[in-house]
Order: C-alpha cells, then sequence, then structure tokens
C-alpha cells in the first residue's frame, strides 16, 4: 500500500478522500493555490504544497506543478478527485511516466469514454444500448440543423468535452438549434478548450439514473447499484438518491449488467459510473461515461457500506477486488442536497463572499438514520469567484424513502449559513415538494414545477400557526430574561400579558409580503410554553432555546423541528422548510398601534437592470430607445464561467445603456435603465 | 384609553339627585372620572383621527407603548393655561399640550413627557413648560432616565415672552441634568423653533422617518430669508438630521418601531450616573471561541472587512445597538454587553474610507466616549485605522479641533478602557483609538496589527528618499519597514501592548479584562470643568 499520496484537487473531495486515506493510515499531499491558502483541504492533509495564483489553468490545472508537488513530497500516487484533471488522459500519461500511481482508471479507459462521441461508439460495440443520434463532430449551424431534423426533435446539442452541464443545449425546433448550436460551442470552448459539439435524440420527459461500477487492475468489474439524479436546474444536478425509486431489480441486474459489459469493454480498472437516460418505461439508454468520482458517490456509499475512495486506492495499488457481486446489498436509501452559494430567488445566480457563519448540522448515526456533511468550507472562510461555489453535500440515509427525506429535511433546517446567498431555501422546498416525494421524477422536474423561478415556499394555515408559535415563544424568554434586568422598582412586579399577536410577513429575496395576524394568548404551563390560537387550537412547545441561539430546536405538538431565528430590531427572521417569515411578537396595544401605522414602499429598482453577480460582460442584447418583451434577452454576463442570460422582466423601453462588453461588473452595478 | 375604575355601587342602581343632599363622594369620584375622561382625549376625537390619518400616534398612546402596560402614573392632567389675550381664555383644554408623569420600562422606574399634537399643536405655553420642568426636577430627585417625545408647534404665540420663559427653564434643566441621568428626545412629528434646542441638549436624539423634521427656522422662513426653497423634510427630516447634520442619533420607520427601540435602549442605559451599568443574566458564555475571527483580516492589508462582524461576535447573544450608524459610517459606536453589563464600542470601519478618522467620525466618537464615561459604562474600542484623513476640506473643516475631541474624550475618560487592535495603528490616530499613552487600561493586539508611524510605502519615501529611483532598493528597504514596524511586537516589546492575542479569544479577553477593571478608580484634579476643544 501506498505510504504517502497527494491528492491534486480542493474543497470538499479533497477533504473527503484526505479522511479516507487518514484512515487507512496513508499520509497526505494537498495542493492549494493563493486563493485556498487557508483552505480546509490544505489544513486536513499531513502536508500542503502552494501550486500557484487562483486561475485554475494556473494551477489545479497545470500538471507540470502537481507532478512538481509530488516529487517535491514524494508522494506515491495522487487522488485527482472529480473536474480539474480527474478525466485527462495526459495527466494519467503524464504521471505514468513519472512513475506515480494514478488513483483513477489507466488512460486508455479515460481515453476511450472520456470523449462523448468515442464512448458511445465503445457503448454500441459492447452492445450497451444507445440513443439515437449523429456520433460525428458537427462543423457549422446548417449541419447542424440538417442532422437535428433527421432525427427528429427534440435535440439536445452537447459539448464533446463537456460535464456538468456546460456547453448544453435542447433545442426545439429548427430556431433553437442554430442558437443553441453557437451558444454550446463557444461555452464548450471557453469552459473546455474545445468546441467540438454533437447532436443526439432528446428522451421526452426522462429520468436520469446511473450505475456506479467498480473495477480493478485484474480484470474484475463490480457495480454498486443505480444512483438517480434526476432532480436537475440547467442540466446541473441538485438532488441525488440511492436507490431509485422507478428501477425494479430485473432493470437493475440489466443495467448494472450492460454498465459492467462496458466496463470490461474498455479495461476499467477503477471507480466510474454509466450515466443512463431512462425513460419513465424504464427503457434506457447509454449517455456516456464517467471515469471518475462522482459527486454524488456519497449516497452509493451509504446504502452499499463500501467506502468507493478506499476501494479506488486499493485498486490502484493492484489489489484484487475483495468484494464480489453478490456481496453487494443495497440497504436502505440515500438522499443527497448539494448546497451551493446561489442565489435561489434571483435565478440561482452565483453568490460570494465570507462564511460569517457556517454552521452545519451535526453528522450522526442514531436510530438507523445518518447525517452526513461533505464539505470543504468552515466559518470564516470564503467562498471564492474562482471555483465551484459548492458549499457542502449533505446526505441522509434511513431505512426508508420517507425517513431518508425527511432527515434531510431535519438536517437541512439545521443547517444556518450566512455571509452570503445559498440555495438550502429551494432545497428545503424541494424536500416538501409532493411530487418528490412520491418519487415521480424527471429531468425536467424543477423547469415544470418552477416554472417561473423560486419565489419561497407557500405557508399553509398550519405552518403559519408553527411560525407564530415558535415567534411567540422566542419573544416569551426573551421576556422572561427582560424580567431579570438590576434596578427594578420593589414592590411591584411588572406584570406579564398572555395575549399577544404575531405579524408574520413572508419573505421571498428581497420581497416581503403584507403581515398577517395570528392573535394567540402564550403562557408557561409545567415547563412547556404553550401557545393557544382562537378556537381550541392549542401548540405546546418544548425547547431549551436560549436568546443568543442561531437555531430554536424544540418540539412543537407532535413534531420535533428546528427553526432558524435571525434577530432584527423589533421582529426576527425564521426560517423552516424552505419557509422564510418575518414576524413581530406585539402585544395586543403594539398590536393595535401597529396597524395605525403606514404602510411604507421601498423605492423602486424595477427600472434598473442591475448585475446580480460580479462576472465579466459577454454581450449587450439591446440599444438605447429599443423597446423589450419580457422574457426577451437584455445581456449576457459571465461568472464562475457560466454564462447567465438576463432577460426582461417586463415589457418596457431601454432608456440608458450603462455596461460595456468587455467590462468586469460588480454585483448591483447598473447594466441599464428603463424609461 | 378608558380604564375600568371600581365602582361601589352594583351596576343598574340609579343615584340619589336629591340637591338638598349635596354631592355624594360617589358623585366626586364620578366627577373626577369624568375630569379625567375629558383630559384623555385631549384635542378631541377629530384631531385623533387627523394625528392617525397621518400615520403618527398620540401622546398616551405614545406614552403606552414606551413604557410598561399599566405603569404610568400621569401628574397635572387638569393643568390649563393661563392666558388671556387673544380670547385665548375661552379656549382651555386640560393638560395644555403635554403629557406628562412616570412609569416603568422593564420595571425600571423612566420619567416622560409627550408633546400632545391634538391640543394646542402641542406648543408650549407658561403652563405647559412648568410641566415639563416638574417632571425634570422629579427625574432628577429620583435620579431616573427622563424621556421626550416631540410632536409639536413650537412656542405659543399668544403668550409672548411667558412661553420663551418656560423655553429657558426647561433649557437649564437640561444642562443641569446633562451627565447625571440620561436623557433621551424622540422626534415624531414637527419640532421647529425654541422645541429644537431642548432635544439638542440631551443625549440621545431618534427620529421617525417621514413624519417628523427638526429646524431652527422652517421652509417659510428659510424662503423669505434666503429665497432658498426647500420642502420641510429636505431641511430638516430623518434622513438629513441622521446622514448629514448629525443631530440625530438614529432614525425608525414608524412611531411604534421608534418606541420599541427606545424600550431596547433603555435596558442598555444606566439610571444615572452613579448607579453603574444595569445588569441581567447573560446566556453567552463568555469563554465562548470564535475561530472564524482568526480568517477576518484578509491577506491583502488593502482589502475591507466588516468591523461589525467582529462587534456583533463579541457581545453577548449578538446583541448591538448602534448609536448615530448613518452617519460618519467610517467609525461605529453603540451599545452592546458582556457578561450581561453595558459595553459601549467605538470601533474604526476598514468598510468606508478605509476606517480613516475625519472630523465626522471623530466628532461621532467623541460625543459617544462622552456619554459612556459620564454614565460609568466601560468602552472598548477595536482599532483598525489608517491615521487621519488628508486634504484642504478636511484641514478647513477644522479636522484638528474635531480630531482633538476624541483624543479629548478618551484622555478624560475613567471608565475602563480596553482596547483591541486588529490591523492598522497609525500615526497620531494610534495616540488618540485609546492608546495605553491616553489611558487605556487594557491595550491588545492581534498578530495581524500593524503599529507605526505610516504605512511602508510612505515611509520607505521619507526615510530613503535618496534611494528613490532604485526599485530594487526601494523594495527592499519596504520588505524592511514591512518585517520591522509592520507588526505588533515592536510596540509589544515597549509595553504599549500588554498582550498580543489570537482573534478567536477576543471575547474572553475582553470579558476577563472588564472584570478585572471592575473597581478602576481615577482621580482627577479639582477644577471648574475641563475646556474640551469645542
Amino acid at each position: 500500500m501506498f505510504k504517502r499520496i497527494l491528492i491534486a484537487n480542493r474543497g470538499e473531495i479533497a477533504c473527503r478522500v484526505i479522511k479516507t486515506a487518514r484512515r487507512m493510515g496513508i499520509a497526505t499531499v494537498a495542493v492549494y493555490s493563493d486563493a485556498d491558502r487557508d483552505a480546509l483541504h490544505a489544513q486536513m492533509a499531513d502536508e500542503a504544497v502552494h501550486i500557484g495564483p487562483p486561475a485554475a489553468a494556473q494551477s489545479y490545472l497545470d500538471i507540470e506543478k502537481i507532478l512538481e508537488a509530488c516529487r517535491k513530497t514524494g508522494a506515491e500516487a495522487v487522488h485527482p478527485g472529480y473536474g480539474f484533471l480527474s478525466e485527462r488522459e495526459a495527466f494519467a500519461d503524464a504521471l505514468k511516466n513519472a512513475g506515480i500511481v494514478f488513483i483513477g482508471p489507466n488512460p486508455g479507459a479515460i481515453a476511450a469514454m472520456g470523449d462523448k462521441i468515442e464512448s458511445k461508439k465503445a457503448a454500441a460495440k459492447a452492445k450497451v444500448s444507445t440513443v439515437p443520434g449523429h456520433l460525428g463532430v458537427i462543423e457549422d449551424e446548417r449541419q447542424a440543423l440538417k442532422i437535428a431534423e433527421e432525427i427528429g426533435f427534440p435535440v439536445m446539442i452537447k459539448a464533446s468535452a463537456g460535464g456538468g452541464g456546460k456547453g448544453m443545449r435542447i433545442a426545439h425546433s429548427a430556431a433553437e438549434v442554430t442558437e443553441g448550436f453557437t451558444r454550446a460551442r463557444s461555452e464548450a470552448k471557453s469552459s473546455f478548450g474545445d468546441d467540438r459539439v454533437f447532436i443526439e435524440k432528446f428522451i421526452t420527459d426522462p429520468r436520469h439514473i446511473e450505475i456506479q461500477v467498480l473495477g480493478d487492475k485484474h480484470g474484475n468489474v463490480i457495480h454498486l447499484g443505480e444512483r438517480e439524479c434526476s432532480i436537475q436546474r440547467r442540466n446541473q444536478k441538485v438532488i441525488e438518491e440511492a436507490p431509485s425509486p422507478l428501477l425494479d431489480p430485473a432493470t437493475r441486474a440489466k443495467m448494472g449488467a450492460q454498465a459492467v459489459a462496458l466496463a470490461k469493454a474498455v479495461n476499467y480498472d477503477s471507480a466510474g459510473t454509466v450515466e443512463f437516460v431512462v425513460g419513465q418505461d424504464k427503457s434506457f439508454y447509454f449517455l456516456e461515461m464517467n471515469t471518475r468520482l462522482q459527486v454524488e458517490h456519497p449516497v452509493t456509499e451509504l446504502i452499499t457500506g463500501i467506502d468507493l475512495v478506499e476501494q479506488m486506492i486499493r485498486v490502484a495499488a493492484s489489489e484484487k477486488l475483495s468484494i464480489k457481486q453478490d456481496d453487494v446489498k443495497l440497504n436502505g436509501w440515500a438522499v443527497e442536497s448539494r448546497i451551493y452559494a446561489e442565489d435561489p430567488y434571483r435565478n440561482f445566480l452565483p453568490s460570494v463572499g465570507r462564511l460569517i457563519r457556517y454552521q452545519p448540522p451535526e453528522e450522526e448515526k442514531r436510530d438507523g438514520i445518518t447525517v452526513r456533511n461533505d464539505t470543504g468550507v468552515y466559518e470564516g472562510g470564503e467562498i471564492s469567484i474562482h471555483y465551484d461555489p459548492m458549499i457542502a453535500k449533505l446526505v441522509t440515509h434511513a431505512p426508508t424513502r420517507e425517513q431518508a427525506i425527511d432527515a434531510q429535511s431535519s438536517a437541512l433546517d439545521a443547517f444556518y449559513v450566512d455571509g452570503l446567498q445559498h440555495n438550502i431555501p429551494f432545497l428545503a422546498a424541494l424536500m416538501a415538494h409532493p411530487r418528490w416525494r412520491a418519487g415521480k421524477l424527471s429531468t425536467g422536474f424543477i423547469a415544470e414545477e418552477f416554472p417561473r423561478g423560486f419565489h419561497g415556499h407557500d405557508l399553509s394555515e398550519a405552518d403559519a400557526r408553527v411560525m407564530a408559535a415558535v415567534a411567540a415563544a422566542i419573544d416569551f424568554v426573551a421576556g422572561e430574561r427582560k424580567r431579570q434586568i438590576a434596578g427594578q422598582l420593589t414592590g411591584r412586579f411588572v406584570t406579564r400579558e398572555r395575549d399577544r399577536c404575531v405579524f408574520l410577513e413572508t419573505i421571498a429575496g428581497s420581497t416581503i409580503a403584507a403581515p398577517t395576524e395570528h392573535p394567540l394568548s402564550v403562557a408557561r404551563e409545567r415547563g412547556d410554553i404553550v401557545a393557544r390560537f382562537g378556537g381550541d387550537k392549542t401548540l405546546a412547545l418544548k425547547s431549551d432555546w436560549k436568546p443568543g441561539e442561531r437555531i430554536w430546536r424544540g418540539r412543537v405538538g407532535d413534531d420535533d423541528i428546528a427553526v432558524q431565528v435571525r434577530p432584527l430590531p423589533n421582529a426576527f427572521d425564521l426560517t423552516w422548510r424552505g419557509m422564510r417569515v418575518r414576524v413581530h411578537v406585539y402585544t395586543e396595544s403594539e398590536a393595535a398601534a401597529a396597524r395605525l401605522m403606514p404602510i411604507k414602499i421601498a423605492a423602486d429598482s424595477g427600472k434598473r437592470l442591475l448585475c446580480p453577480m460580479p462576472g465579466l460582460v459577454v454581450s449587450i442584447a439591446v440599444s438605447e430607445g429599443q423597446e423589450v418583451k419580457a422574457g426577451e434577452t437584455l445581456a449576457v454576463v459571465e461568472a464562475m464561467k457560466m454564462e447567465n442570460v438576463l432577460r426582461a422582466e417586463f415589457d418596457g423601453v431601454i432608456k440608458v445603456v450603462r455596461a460595456k462588453p468587455g467590462e468586469t461588473l460588480a454585483v448591483d452595478a447598473v447594466i441599464l435603465e428603463f424609461a | 384609553m378608558a380604564a375600568a375604575h371600581p365602582r361601589a355601587m352594583p351596576s343598574g342602581t340609579k343615584r340619589g339627585t336629591n340637591p338638598n343632599l349635596g354631592l355624594s363622594t360617589m358623585d366626586i369620584l364620578e366627577t373626577l372620572e369624568k375630569r379625567r375622561e375629558a383630559a384623555r382625549v385631549g384635542g378631541g376625537e377629530k384631531r385623533i383621527e387627523a394625528q392617525h390619518k397621518r400615520g403618527k400616534l398620540t401622546a398616551r398612546e405614545r406614552i403606552g407603548l414606551l413604557l410598561d402596560k399599566g405603569s404610568f402614573e400621569e401628574f397635572d392632567m387638569f393643568v390649563e393655561h393661563r392666558a388671556t389675550e387673544f380670547g385665548m381664555e375661552k379656549n382651555k383644554i386640560p393638560g395644555d399640550g403635554v403629557v406628562t408623569g412616570w412609569g416603568t420600562v422593564n420595571g425600571r422606574t423612566v420619567f416622560v413627557f409627550a408633546k400632545d399634537f391634538t391640543v394646542f399643536g402641542g406648543s408650549l405655553s407658561e403652563a405647559h413648560a412648568q410641566k415639563i420642568t416638574k417632571i425634570q426636577d422629579m427625574a432628577m430627585k429620583a435620579r431616573a432616565p427622563i424621556v421626550g417625545l416631540f410632536d409639536a408647534g413650537g412656542a405659543r404665540i399668544q403668550e409672548g415672552v411667558a412661553a420663551l420663559g418656560g423655553y429657558g427653564d426647561v433649557f437649564k434643566r437640561n444642562v443641569v441634568a446633562s451627565g447625571v441621568i440620561p436623557q433621551i428626545s424622540v422626534i415624531m412629528g414637527p419640532c421647529a423653533g425654541g422645541d429644537v434646542y431642548s432635544p439638542a441638549m440631551t443625549d440621545f436624539i431618534f427620529m421617525v422617518r417621514d413624519t417628523s423634521y427638526m429646524f431652527v427656522t422652517g421652509p417659510d422662513v428659510v424662503k423669505t430669508v434666503t429665497n432658498e426653497v426647500v420642502t420641510s423634510e429636505e431641511l430638516g427630516g430623518a434622513s438629513v438630521h441622521t446622514t448629514k447634520s448629525a443631530v440625530a442619533d438614529g432614525a425608525f420607520d414608524n412611531d411604534v418601531a421608534c418606541l420599541l427601540q427606545m424600550r431596547r435602549l433603555i435596558d442598555f442605559l444606566p439610571a444615572n450616573n452613579r448607579d453603574g451599568v444595569p445588569e441581567w443574566p447573560s446566556f453567552d458564555d463568555i469563554e465562548r471561541e470564535e475561530p472564524s475571527l482568526d480568517t477576518l483580516i484578509p491577506d491583502n492589508p488593502n482589502k475591507p472587512y466588516d468591523i461589525k462582524e467582529l462587534i456583533l461576535k463579541t457581545v453577548d447573544e449578538g446583541d448591538f445597538f448602534e448609536i448615530a450608524d448613518a452617519f460618519a459610517k467610517n467609525i461605529v459606536t453603540g451599545f452592546g454587553r458582556i457578561a450581561g453589563r453595558t459595553v459601549g464600542f467605538v470601533a474604526n470601519q476598514p468598510m468606508v474610507l478605509a476606517g480613516v478618522l475625519d472630523a465626522d467620525a471623530s466628532r461621532k466618537a467623541a460625543r459617544f466616549v462622552r456619554f459612556c464615561d459620564a454614565f460609568e459604562i466601560p468602552i472598548v474600542t477595536f482599532v483598525d485605522v489608517p491615521g487621519f484623513l488628508p486634504g484642504t476640506s478636511q484641514e478647513y473643516g477644522g479636522l484638528i479641533k474635531h480630531g482633538a475631541k476624541l483624543l479629548f474624550a478618551y484622555s478624560q475618560a475613567s471608565v475602563p478602557l480596553v482596547t483591541i487592535i486588529t490591523r492598522k495603528a497609525f500615526g497620531g490616530a494610534y495616540d488618540v483609538m485609546a492608546s495605553k499613552h491616553i489611558g487605556g487600561d487594557i491595550n491588545y493586539a492581534w498578530p495581524t496589527a500593524q503599529i507605526a508611524v505610516m504605512g511602508a510605502k510612505g515611509a520607505v519615501e521619507i526615510i530613503f528618499r535618496q534611494d528613490a529611483g532604485d526599485k530594487d532598493k526601494i523594495a527592499a528597504r519596504t520588505k524592511e519597514y514591512e518585517d520591522r514596524f509592520l507588526s505588533p511586537f515592536v510596540a509589544a516589546e515597549r509595553g504599549y501592548i500588554d498582550e498580543v492575542i489570537k482573534p478567536h479569544s477576543t471575547r474572553r479577553r475582553i470579558a476577563r479584562a472588564l472584570a478585572m477593571l471592575r473597581g478602576k478608580s481615577v482621580e482627577m484634579p479639582a477644577r471648574k470643568h475641563d475646556n474640551l476643544p469645542l
């Protein structure tokens, strides 16, 4: 076994690999760029080597620098994680030439599977069922159109070298083929330095299901069941689970066998993933093979009990696979949420900054429920503009799907992040979504269920009562302490009024709805705080919450819940299950006065298009004086290597254009103004 | 607001009205209740409704929100003016435009007067002024805070000099009470002419946005005299006074928000200059460590960071009441608690003008420091200051004198002073920001601190003027200077810094220092008073 390995990656995956290596008694070497000087992975590793400036091309993607770091530290092997150099044949080759072991598949397998077109040919040869499409490189728009028409709409245009949704477009019409082809090509070029794209049939209402395979250098290949990753936004996976609610044992066995056959056909000798697009009728077609550890591998680990990183290291050290196909037993259900620094209320635009507060739920194994949080950040750390804005992968495992989802939901409620925008409210809302809970998935799920984007989760009567009761309980505890202030008049106690009126305003991003009123009486009864609403609706609350705590944990009625608390002057914001509300807890006389107060309307910023994130202006699609309709493209801003199309939210006329293509803008910089 | 009063008779029983028997005690009690009810409606339902339509509460409603429920004891409800000119003798309303009395805020005594806009527009008469001075005198006797709620039209012109005299009586008492009991003024409507000077002499002024304004002379007079056309809001609205003039220390969206925040502020304030800060049980461990503070200072010394994060992570439960938050944002002032006891915080804000000291920041902080010192509130100072702001506008604006105010205030303060240098402490600003030399009791530095006369670039250009043309030499000299001076250790070697501390331990260090300094006592020479550079 290796004595020392280097991890040619950063963030959560580097930390995750270090954990397993450490458990196996292997020393670890991290690499870091200038931007990652204080990053967690650099702190966690036994040694850390600086490899250059923040730009990935000059650090994490620089093969020579990684080799140099290996030589300097005497690392015998390199784990590439995912992304960066993980699927570069040249990297695997370079390591081989330097006598360093690549903890991943052999260069030949990477070459065979790395190119999407080549991989399809290989798959067809191995008798894996494939999607109808054109496997050649497409020269221009005209050819793209011709091929699309031959296959029949809808079609998908994809970058040959692509992955992760970059350089990928779906076209339903000839016009969309033209636009999609151009965009896919330019994104492919900027993301991968390779503008080759291809076209294939797009399966309607498809599901994304992938098979984890594991091979060794002795010709053994097994599969570890499937993961379903149908919940995607713009082809980026958001929620993954294992197993899939769609598959039956027979289909699983068939897909597994094909995946193993393909792996064997290319002499696959590490952990890899064979992705399929699956129809609702369980028909499945090969999509691509990822010759690396997947982001979502933890869900497989939790249902199989197999540490994939450990297996990768063992097979890389030429050990024989100790697990036989028959040993693989799928146990329970695992669900993973990807927590990203992005603003769900502003069309998921990336957000960067300091993690002023980062308080994840506790990792634990209790009562058959596991909570695992794979992260590469810490409180006081930074999500920088240079890399993927992932904060963490939150994974829960339980005996059943429903329990795993409930556990995920609770864990998300207890996940407290401040300092930047993040998608936890959206993930929490997804967990509560009836269609997700029913397992009726497709890759169009988010587009179908959130056609106008995410605007917060609607509050039911019962939800509002819970929030109001928690607010009243918090206010009650704060009030108990206020009555202990020194210097009070003696001989007369300050009497507490029992009646309260909670004004509750729903918040979605920067929009705050008009308040709804929830009159209740609140008192302490045998340790519990009891909130009585009108009629006979009563909620008993049990909690040890104390002023200053950011999460209110307690029992409300029969449910154990966690509600995030952010105090404000005269109010606090409560977040629970994707719902965010601002609550004011008033006495009756305060409520009466508050009703008399005029409603103030915030200054109108709707007349301007603001840059939603720090980024580079790629193009401005309109000119001064031009009339635009809602939905029309106004400008394209590139951030985090993604082109973000900014569209008009309403019909209007452009008054002034303030930004120029090529200009770098700060967040909220004015791009243009409407008349 | 009609409170239920106990009645001895069962309801429905008719009381005798035999004229021969005179008034029964019960009748007399009923008369009292009727007179009270009449007084409580002030200027009448119509005017109350008009007040509500403007988004404002009445004087009694405001007092009801400020004080604990049922705690208000009103004085001088039946006082009427004594004017006879211009037919005023026929126009009398009980209370005469101001509601006065006392009550409690979370059980602690607070005196209050509230101008009643529904009665003679809240204008000040001789009798009205006497009601206020009576309350001021009582607050001084009881050594308890006084809060004035303003919503009035100035002097009652019909009373002439009697009204002006009344103002003078109020002003004089404001000054006598200054530094003895906290005085808070809340502007909740118009406040003009003579009315503005009483608030101006109190410790804090707060305003309500859009419904309040303050000026010495109103838009009409301004137009007549200077031909300038302005609205009341432009001349003296909350945004003007909280951002430009610094007359007001804060603004709130409406009456309710404002009064509830006044309750919160009072929880931070001592009752007077002798009782010491109020204390309540804290739920926040004084040993709490904040590892995230170890990365608060960015690697790049020219990159800003938010000093409020440090304040919020240091104080109990993240509870911080900021004073003058919208003015001179390059310095942050406000109240928090450590171990349940009030502490005043002063901190340079690197996010705004790099945290530089300018005239505005100096006078804002100076006033805050003097308030804390007067009321025995310990002061914690967080320092990251690149120096004083250069330039003609600053020098012409009297930066020397304004900067001296802060220097004076800190030098004079005898309360516990705990200072933490987080990053830059350059030049004279190092001395000013509660350094050891001017009376800082405990001075800590983070390892990232740079205590020097100036930054490396400027220093090298002066010290090594002869090498100016030689890039390599300058670079070497700069490195030399940075290594030697841009650290806390030169100061620590001299004992100007008591210790270099880890950022994550800041709260614990401050808590221990404040605990140790609880009994601090400083002797000052006898004098009539000092001569602060005004």
